[in-house]
């Protein structure tokens, strides 16, 4: 799956997440987030734009980390994005998927 | 006389201690280490101690013992730096001033972090490996244990040495085969990770280990708190998992002193923002950081701090000739991954390659497989130990370049067309 036919088109990675950081615009991160069957509310944006900054900073992150955050707590991060937040919210927030180093 | 003052004496601290005493004039610089703790482990070999593979006492060392001459060791907590001053105030009072200082106070276990992990389980039912104690008690737990639910947590993906829990769960494996009662343990993998395995090269080459060993994988569970009554875990998302026996890999979290010393990163895991490629702290020019102690998006694992203290070595010998920084981290990790019955894989990688398979050019040993078990990678695991006290620790140089290679490494379109 390297193209998403709903979403605008933009290179994704074989697990759909943004191959360029660049890339990202509000269109796109809309279109993926319907396909969690989320609509983007204001506090949606705020925390994707927290993970873009803290992407862009270089800084490793985590679900607890977005909890520290002063935007959200956990689990109001976990209703926002319901089932794995930062893997979703990361993979609309057009930045790579939190992994290990595995 | 100039003062190098590294807070921290594990193995980041004494590496950069070690190797910048070979290039400072003693005349000129005075290096001091302060740490609160006397001994120095040798934290990979926790992982061996629950199944009696290594004995508590091999993997401890008095820290004195382990400094050049003319390194000054002080065992002392510290209570705070002072950026702005360039001072360092001791918990008894006393101050230390510095031109150039290093962080290396590491990464710790806060079991305290999660409501109910520290419960009366504690050393019970309830373990960590992370730690001597936790280590030698789990020991003596699974020495006496006649099976049951065992199942392994990670409290949080931004842990110090990230492989290690799934090594331990490879290794529950062979020891409860080895010790006839395989049938009567279950394993179970819970992480909040999306797999036990996250990278597509690893997730392919790898993943086949956790369905030989019938291990079960629980992934996208993030540990709010622990029943001790009931013995379960519980996710954020209200899901639960029983346990007989947990091992727990709790939130880790930098030091005391980092927060009191108001440096951390606003999330208030106590790591300290730093620029990945120099180590140079983001608060002041004159500060540095190095392994677990950072907020840079590397494994938290003594290799990385091996190739960090290369680079950090040429910055601060820069720094201090008021010359530009000529060298950069790459982000470089080389981890054994212990897979049981004497075998195990390797895996070399940087910020921006993921580990691929291959061979690992290492000379006297020969090549080694990546991302594939071979008994010599564990026979390389086990001769690390020596390695590690005897070159690591002293600042001499090994044979890996801190620059990730990709000599030997199958890249993307090669794969492909296998």
């Amino acid at each position: 799956m390297n193209t998403l036919t709903s979403a605008p088109t933009l290179q994704v990675n074989e697990e759909g997440y943004l191959k360029n950081y660049q890339d990202w615009n509000r269109d796109w991160a809309t279109e993926i987030a319907h396909q969690y069957n989320i609509s983007l509310t204001p506090k949606h944006w705020d925390v994707l734009n927290w993970l873009r900054a803290k992407q862009a900073e270089g800084t490793a992150l985590s679900v607890r980390k977005v909890g520290n955050s002063g935007i959200v707590d956990i689990k109001e991060f976990y209703a926002l994005f319901p089932g794995g937040p930062l893997k979703i919210s990361s993979r609309i927030a057009g930045i790579p998927k939190p992994a290990s180093c595995i | 006389m100039k003062t190098i003052l590294i807070l921290g004496g594990g193995t980041a601290g004494t590496m950069m201690a070690n190797k910048l005493r070979k290039q400072l004039p003693i005349d000129d610089y005075k290096i001091q280490v302060i740490d609160k703790d006397e001994n120095h482990y040798y934290q990979p070999g926790f992982l061996f101690i629950p199944f009696g593979i290594y004995q508590p006492e091999e993997v401890v060392k008095k820290k004195k013992d382990l400094f050049s001459p003319y390194i000054d060791f002080i065992l002392a907590e510290v209570d705070r730096i002072e950026v702005e001053s360039n001072l360092v105030i001791l918990k008894n009072g006393a101050t230390l001033s510095y031109d150039v200082l290093i962080i290396a106070t590491g990464s710790q276990v806060v079991p305290e972090e999660t409501p109910q992990l520290k419960g009366k389980l504690w050393y019970k039912d309830i373990f960590d490996f992370y730690t001597y104690e936790g280590s030698v008690k789990l020991a003596e737990k699974l020495a006496n244990w006649q099976g049951g639910r065992l199942v392994i947590n990670l409290a949080e993906t931004i842990i110090k040495c990230p492989v290690a829990p799934l090594e331990f769960t490879f290794l529950a494996d062979a020891y409860f085969t080895e010790k006839g009662i395989r049938d009567k343990v279950s394993i179970t993998y819970v992480t909040p990770l999306p797999g036990a395995f996250t990278k597509p090269k690893a997730t392919k080459m790898l993943s086949q280990l956790l369905i030989e060993k019938s291990i079960e994988v629980i992934p996208d569970f993030y540990l709010q708190s622990v029943d001790n009554e009931r013995k379960v875990l519980i996710s954020y998302d209200e899901k639960e998992v029983p346990f007989d026996l947990l091992v727990s890999i709790p939130v880790n979290k930098g030091s005391d002193v980092i927060e009191r010393s108001n440096i951390g990163d606003e999330d208030g895991l106590n790591f300290v923002p730093t620029d990945k490629y120099t180590l140079q702290a983001k608060a002041k020019e004159n500060i540095f950081i190095i392994g677990d102690a950072t907020n840079v998006p590397a494994s938290k694992a003594g290799s990385v701090a091996h190739f960090e203290a290369e680079v950090l070595t040429e910055n601060i010998l820069s720094y201090i000739k008021g010359e530009p920084f000529k060298e950069k981290f790459d982000g470089h990790s080389n981890c054994f991954i212990e897979t049981g019955y004497g075998k195990a894989a390797l895996i070399d990688f940087n910020y921006t390659t993921e580990p691929l398979p291959g061979k690992f050019p290492f000379a006297g040993l020969g090549p080694l497989a990546l991302l594939q078990e071979s008994r010599i990678n564990h026979w390389g695991k086990l001769a690390f130990k020596w390695v590690y006290w005897n070159m690591l620790l002293t600042g001499k140089k090994i044979p890996i370049s801190h620059q990730m290679s990709m000599a030997g490494k199958i890249n993307e379109e090669e794969l492909i067309k296998k």
